[in-house]
């Protein structure tokens, strides 16, 4: 049979070009957003307000952008390195429409202002049950083809896309539980401390599994494969996939530090955020070590660029992440834009960059061309990335810092130094560098759809031959 | 209190933190055995993927080690100096709520005396005290402008403090009862009662007293329904009675809007406001320099 000879790349296709298209989208809103801190005449009614743009822009770039990315990339990995055709192309195919069905209501519904009020778990009952069943089916589809495999043992980037798979299960079922009041309304069924706690139990999770373990599987793929390198260490991969699988589920407390949260949990999760740092290097390290030896590609390689600065800023973020969780670096931290700055080294500087390098790789081979269309694009891409990042998180870290000390300023008497819209007022230049960045960033994509375009124009939809098992790989 | 229903949740979170910290090290430790020496290759695992995918299996950074030992260490004194594993309330006695409490009684330490000197004076000599009148206008800035805005003018529903017109009364000691006590401002809906036309002829009498346009057709009839029901609380000449809180309608200062329709909104619908208490939340000293600072908004020449 034809289908059983061939990879099934058309589920990676339909994957990879959204990717595309949703980042631009998310991208776009994160933009208009940015504009409406500086401006705040841009608020266009209800439907265009901060307020409810805000959850379409982080439903967009993670859920959107970062999950088509994910499918398309772990569907690719697990077949090629289980040398097997996906277990059901009807169940992938479904994968693709449910999920794409799910972005159109989200981007319907938020804007609308139906929303169960949880940040990065906006969406309402109904959409949140057909997440449940499209997940469903991916696992079925990821693991199935895991138990079909024709080589013995499970490469590494699927043990972190099956643990992303089977944590975000659990993650979404139990934050999302809730009773429907109506079509669009529903209360979680959490109240108080424990909602707000179940809340962060599952944010950080989503941060850790989402956009952290799954990400690594992409990244233990695509960076060996662009350098041509064997991955540095296997132990390390053990170790540090372990360790980060377990201790990720303790840290969301840190999300909840001087709150109404009792002490004893507070202390656990500031405890394993910085037990969290080890593991999370590791994932750095096996990177890095994998390009070592591979050094002299990076000058003619902007592929490989992307994925050696996405690990650069996968290990910044790491770092400043459990930093953050301490208590005494929280109490200045937190509430002000230095989160919102982390939270975008991780978000645009490791899990965008090491997407875009490894759609680059991806989409050539998925149209049977040697490469992107153009190489000096990629390149252009590259530096316009770098560029608004760094200018992105420089100006929410001043911005961020700032705050802090200008909301804890005291007078001799002990009174506020500051009002409140004080600080307000001294973010503004802060806060439109920080949307320069993001425009920045947003026409490096544009560049990339441009480059896209032309690749697919100029290529046809190819389904690479499943190789007969090498003697070697047992 | 404790924050479990049950023992059982308290040892539960124990053990599987101790289970926890004490396996990531012994994964750590079982690993780390592994040597290469100078001029040893490194092999690779011997598995392939994926035509030329292979794995190295060189050992753990040493100063990657390092880095996690110390995490695991600091993570165990950590949660045995504070609390953490369950019931368990750590070696310090730390707790938020009594970090609070020190961090409260370190301030009043530093602060009171700054408003002990104050409190020996009376309101109008501390007002007339630019010292005092700098720090009356900083907790102004950081308790009061939210509602009473930035230059204490006020905004629909929240009255100006500037103009020397009072609901309640102007005087020092009212001034201090307000901030003290809060007030909750009352006014009873007539729109049931009165029907929309009457309703109407009442809001056109009350445009009458402060001398705007309006029908006098309907403020004649109004005037009837005003002597009978408003002049209660308003009094007999619309002047409004303080102890009451009850505004004067004669003198254009209005608090929610003195357009037609936006009478006929109060009158119909009433209206309920509430300035909150803030005796507890500030203190005397506090609460003086704010009597203080607001009565010298309104009496700037007196205070001098």
């Amino acid at each position: 049979m034809e289908t059983q000879s061939t990879y099934n790349y058309k589920v990676v296709r339909q994957f990879s070009i959204m990717t595309v298209v949703w980042g631009i989208v998310g991208m776009l809103v994160g933009v208009i957003i940015a504009a409406q801190l500086v401006w705040p005449e841009l608020n266009f009614g209800p439907w265009f307000h901060y307020g409810r743009l805000r959850p379409l822009h982080t439903n967009a770039v993670i859920f959107a952008f970062g999950g088509c990315a994910l499918f398309a990339t772990s569907y690719y990995v697990v077949q090629r390195t289980c040398n097997v055709r996906l277990l059901s192309d009807k169940l992938a195919a479904f994968t693709f429409w449910g999920w794409q069905a799910v972005i159109v209501l989200a981007a319907i519904t938020l804007p609308l202002g139906l929303t169960a009020g949880k940040e990065y778990a906006e969406l309402e009952w109904p959409i949140d049950l057909l997440i449940t069943v499209v997940w469903v089916a991916y696992a079925i589809v990821f693991f199935g083809t895991i138990a079909v495999r024709k080589v013995k043992h499970i490469y590494v980037a699927n043990w972190f896309y099956g643990a992303f798979i089977l944590a975000v299960a659990l993650l979404h079922i139990v934050n999302s539980l809730a009773i429907p009041v109506s079509m669009w309304k529903s209360y979680s069924i959490y109240a108080g401390a424990v909602d707000a706690m179940v809340q962060w139990w599952y944010g950080h999770n989503a941060v850790g599994f989402f956009l952290t373990a799954a990400f690594l599987g992409m990244m233990y793929y695509f960076v060996p494969k662009q350098a041509g390198r064997p991955v540095y260490s296997y132990r390390l991969s053990v170790v540090h996939f372990w360790a980060l699988i377990f201790t990720y589920m303790w840290a969301g407390p840190h999300h909840l530090h001087y709150t109404a949260l009792p002490d004893w949990t507070q202390s656990l999760g500031m405890a394993f955020s910085l037990i969290l740092f080890a593991p999370s290097w590791g994932g750095m390290i096996n990177g890095i070590m994998t390009l070592s030896g591979a050094w002299h590609k990076l000058r003619t390689d902007p592929v490989l660029k992307f994925l050696v600065v996405s690990l650069s800023f996968y290990g910044m973020s790491t770092f400043e992440g459990p930093m953050m969780s301490i208590k005494t670096v929280n109490a200045l931290s937190h509430y002000t834009d230095w989160t919102v700055g982390h939270v975008h080294s991780g978000a645009l500087g490791w899990v965008a960059f090491i997407s875009i390098g490894s759609l680059y790789y991806l989409l050539p081979r998925l149209f049977g061309r040697d490469g992107m269309h153009s190489t000096k694009l990629i390149e252009a891409h590259f530096w316009l990335a770098t560029v608004g990042v760094v200018l992105y998180i420089a100006a929410l870290w001043i911005s961020g810092v700032m705050q802090g000390l200008m909301w804890r300023a005291l007078n001799a008497d002990g009174t506020l130094t500051y009002a409140f819209v004080e600080a307000v007022k001294a973010t503004y230049p802060y806060h439109f560098v920080r949307l320069l960045g993001g425009l920045l960033f947003l026409s490096g994509m544009l560049i990339m759809a441009y480059n896209t375009f032309r690749t697919v124009a100029a290529g046809r939809p190819v389904d690479a031959k499943i190789p007969a098992v090498a003697a070697h790989a047992h | 209190m404790s924050d479990f229903v049950s023992d059982f949740w308290s040892i539960y979170i124990t053990v599987i933190v101790i289970v926890g910290i004490v396996g990531l090290t012994y994964l750590l430790f079982s690993q780390s055995k592994t040597t290469v020496q100078k001029g040893e290759e490194v092999k690779t695992m011997g598995h392939v993927w994926d035509d030329d995918l292979e794995e190295y299996n060189n050992p753990l950074p040493r100063w990657w080690m390092l880095m996690f030992y110390i995490t695991l260490i600091f993570g165990a004194v950590y949660l045995v100096l504070y609390p953490g594993l369950g019931t368990w309330k750590g070696i310090r006695g730390w707790t938020s709520v009594g970090q609070y409490k020190e961090e409260k009684a370190q301030a009043e330490a530093k602060y009171q005396p700054l408003y002990d000197k104050f409190m020996k004076m009376d309101v109008k000599t501390v007002a007339a005290d630019p010292e005092a009148q700098a720090m009356g206008k900083r907790l102004f800035q950081t308790y009061c402008v939210q509602c009473h805005g930035s230059d204490a003018r006020g905004a629909k529903g929240f009255p100006n403090l500037t103009d020397n017109d009072w609901l309640y009364g102007g005087t020092p000691e009212i001034i201090k009862t307000t901030l003290d006590n809060g007030r909750h401002g009352q006014m009873p809906a007539f729109g049931a009662a009165f029907g929309e036309e009457k309703v109407k002829d009442v809001a056109n009498y009350a445009m009458s007293l402060s001398g705007k346009r309006h029908d006098a057709e309907r403020a004649s009839r109004g005037k009837e329904t005003f002597t009978a029901v408003c002049a209660a609380c308003h009094g007999a000449d619309g002047k409004g009675n303080q102890a009451l809180g009850a505004p004067n309608l004669t003198d254009n200062v209005w608090l929610y809007g003195g357009t037609e329709k936006t009478i006929i909104e109060t009158v119909t619908n009433g209206r309920n406001n509430q300035m909150p208490a803030w005796k507890d939340f500030l203190g005397d000293g506090k609460v003086h320099l704010l009597t203080s600072y607001v009565w010298g908004l309104s009496n700037k020449t007196k205070a001098e």
